[in-house]
């Protein structure tokens, strides 16, 4: 079977459908959390390179390289945070995100 | 050699940031009373150089950053806004103990994304520029490191911010793959496609378009906004209130006018949904609210369902309404945060609306300066939220969308509710609390010249501000 665009499409949707549901089912912890955002840039790179292959063009893996940068800055800066909360809080459980509410 | 004259203000901003960097890590935490005049200095300085160079369009980097009068009046906004905020933040940032250097330079940091933003004329560059700003914006909520409520609010904002920053980039992707360019130029060109292109491209605008809504916090994408307010340290909250609304709404207005024309009958119908949604939302929940600072996320959520109204009717007196509402929404909100900084009991600073009463009583010159904001955010005539709205209302007329002019009208007397009885509370009730004398002449300086601004004096300033505007709004057609 010929491996064509469409496969790749639907790959990627797969994993960013994965990393929102990710988000929004996981009860227990924020690290969870930050590994489906990784996964959500990752199906939107797999989308990049993709196109870029099918187009013949290379802006798409040019985006791709920025988004693995941006996503690393991303991660750090999300880890960080997390520490400070951490040291606060004591855990990091997501139901336990809720001092302010209304 | 060209190029680098076009960008002249993002480098003096970008190199600036660096030499601030360089004179906090060697002197210290010592140098924030020194770091704040200096990035007020920069912005000062690349305020300057960008009127200098004039409001013609001029292209750099192979299309791909633009500078015009559109990006003239909301850059002028956007530094305005951190001025502000910079200015607001002397006292509050000593008291609390987080007068560290970094402040001033992750707000320039912030500023630099937002002119990005602004000047954006590329797909790559618009997610370069909204990830700087994010990135430093993610970092400032929470900067009270040792306060839970700030590393929340933090947590909170990163994770909804990454998340919508991954759905506008999976449109951006499925947008580049369909039109075959990130140039907003060649999508432009590209029109509206055919059958699965079309479909394609479609669903790419609708991710991208819900990854903007979350920027400017419109319903259904506005969760953040209360956590994020209530929880950053004040004068952060001012900053979050001012840039950064400002720049998301000009990447949200140039996106869709710039590289969707063909597009305006579909993406018309999104954005006229989140308008209805954030109006209606923004009017009712800030009705409930006893904590200011939520109230005034709920006012916000608000205004941008008002300011996207001129944008859903996709015309150039629309795009010239949001404009004027986005620069007289600025000057509101730096307005009242600079009152609600000057709440200051005896055992420090409060939150509590109920703390307002009888402030005509005990402090009339802050009274008199939030009752002005108050009418103006209510849309009072004869003062400048007045027009705001005006402008925006009657381009939505224009366009034939009575509906939506309808509802706006409403939820702007729905909303009016919750700002008049803060007027109330301060000339009718009983003092219970004695509000401080204001020590910090920031704040002094900030909230005069911004409730001057919307007292019926802005009648004087309001026809340059819409002319400048209306010249801005036609250089993106």
């Amino acid at each position: 079977m010929e491996i064509g665009l469409g496969h790749y499409l639907i790959v990627s949707a797969l994993l960013f459908t994965m990393g929102i549901f990710g988000i929004f089912l996981n009860r227990k912890n924020v690290i969870i959390i930050l590994m489906s955002i990784e996964l959500m840039l990752l199906a939107v790179n797999i989308n990049f390179v993709a196109f870029s292959s099918f187009l013949n063009d290379l802006a798409g893996q040019v985006f791709a390289m920025f988004v693995l940068t941006v996503a690393a800055a991303e991660a750090a800066i999300g880890l960080a945070i997390l520490v400070v909360y951490f040291r606060n809080r004591g855990n990091i459980e997501v139901e336990q995100i809720n001092q302010m509410q209304g | 050699m060209s190029d680098v004259l076009t960008v002249l203000p993002e480098l003096i901003l970008a190199v600036g940031a660096m030499g601030l960097l360089m004179i906090g890590v060697f002197s210290g935490d010592k140098s924030y009373g020194l770091l704040k005049w200096l990035a007020s200095g920069l912005f000062a300085v690349a305020f300057l150089v960008m009127i200098g160079s004039g409001a013609e369009q001029k292209l750099a980097f192979g299309g791909m950053f633009v500078t015009d009068a559109f990006a003239l009046f909301m850059k002028s906004v956007v530094l305005t806004g951190a001025v502000f905020a910079l200015g607001l933040s002397g006292q509050f940032m000593r008291e609390r103990g987080i007068a560290r250097f970094e402040y001033p330079v992750l707000v320039v940091l912030a500023v630099l994304g937002m002119m990005m933003m602004v000047s954006a004329n590329d797909m790559l560059a618009l997610y370069i520029g909204l990830e700087l700003q994010s990135l430093a914006l993610y970092v400032l909520a929470a900067f009270n490191r040792d306060k839970l409520r700030s590393t929340e609010a933090g947590l909170k904002y990163f994770v909804l911010g990454a998340l919508s920053s991954g759905m506008m980039l999976y449109g951006i992707s499925l947008i580049y793959g369909f039109t075959g360019s990130t140039s907003f130029a060649e999508i432009a060109a590209y029109g509206i496609g055919s059958g699965t292109n079309g479909l394609g491209l479609l669903f790419g605008l609708v991710f991208l378009i819900s990854g903007f809504a979350f920027k400017v916090s419109a319903v259904p994408f506005h969760m953040w906004a209360p956590d994020v307010y209530e929880g950053a340290p004040t004068p952060i909250t001012v900053f979050f209130g001012t840039a950064p609304k400002v720049a998301a709404m000009a990447l949200f207005v140039r996106a869709l006018i710039v590289s969707f024309p063909d597009l305006t009958q579909q993406w018309q119908q999104v954005v006229v949904f989140l308008s209805v949604a954030s109006m209606i939302l923004g009017a009712f929940a800030g009705l409930m609210q006893t904590n200011i600072k939520r109230l005034m996320a709920y006012s916000s959520i608000a205004h941008m369902g008002f300011a996207l109204a001129g944008l859903a009717t996709g015309t150039v007196d629309g795009v010239q309404g949001v404009l004027v509402y986005m620069a007289i929404y600025m000057l509101m909100t730096a307005g009242t945060f600079a009152v609600i900084l000057g709440m200051r009991r005896k055992d420090g600073l409060t939150e509590d609306i109920s703390d307002l009463a009888g402030l005509a009583k005990t402090r009339p010159a802050l009274a008199a300066i939030m009752a002005t904001l108050m009418f103006s955010l209510a849309g009072i005539p004869l003062l400048a939220g007045f027009f705001a709205k005006l402008y925006v209302f009657m381009a939505v007329v224009e366009a034939g969308m009575y509906w939506l002019a309808v509802v706006g009208f409403v939820t702007s007397t729905v909303a009016a509710v919750y700002y008049l009885r803060i007027v109330k509370l301060m000339y009718f009730d009983e003092p219970n609390e004695n509000i401080e004398p204001l020590k910090d002449r920031g704040i002094a300086y900030v909230g005069f010249v911004t409730a001057a601004l919307n007292s019926p004096l802005h009648l004087l300033l309001i026809w340059p501000l819409t002319l400048a505007a209306g010249l801005a709004a036609q250089s993106l057609f």
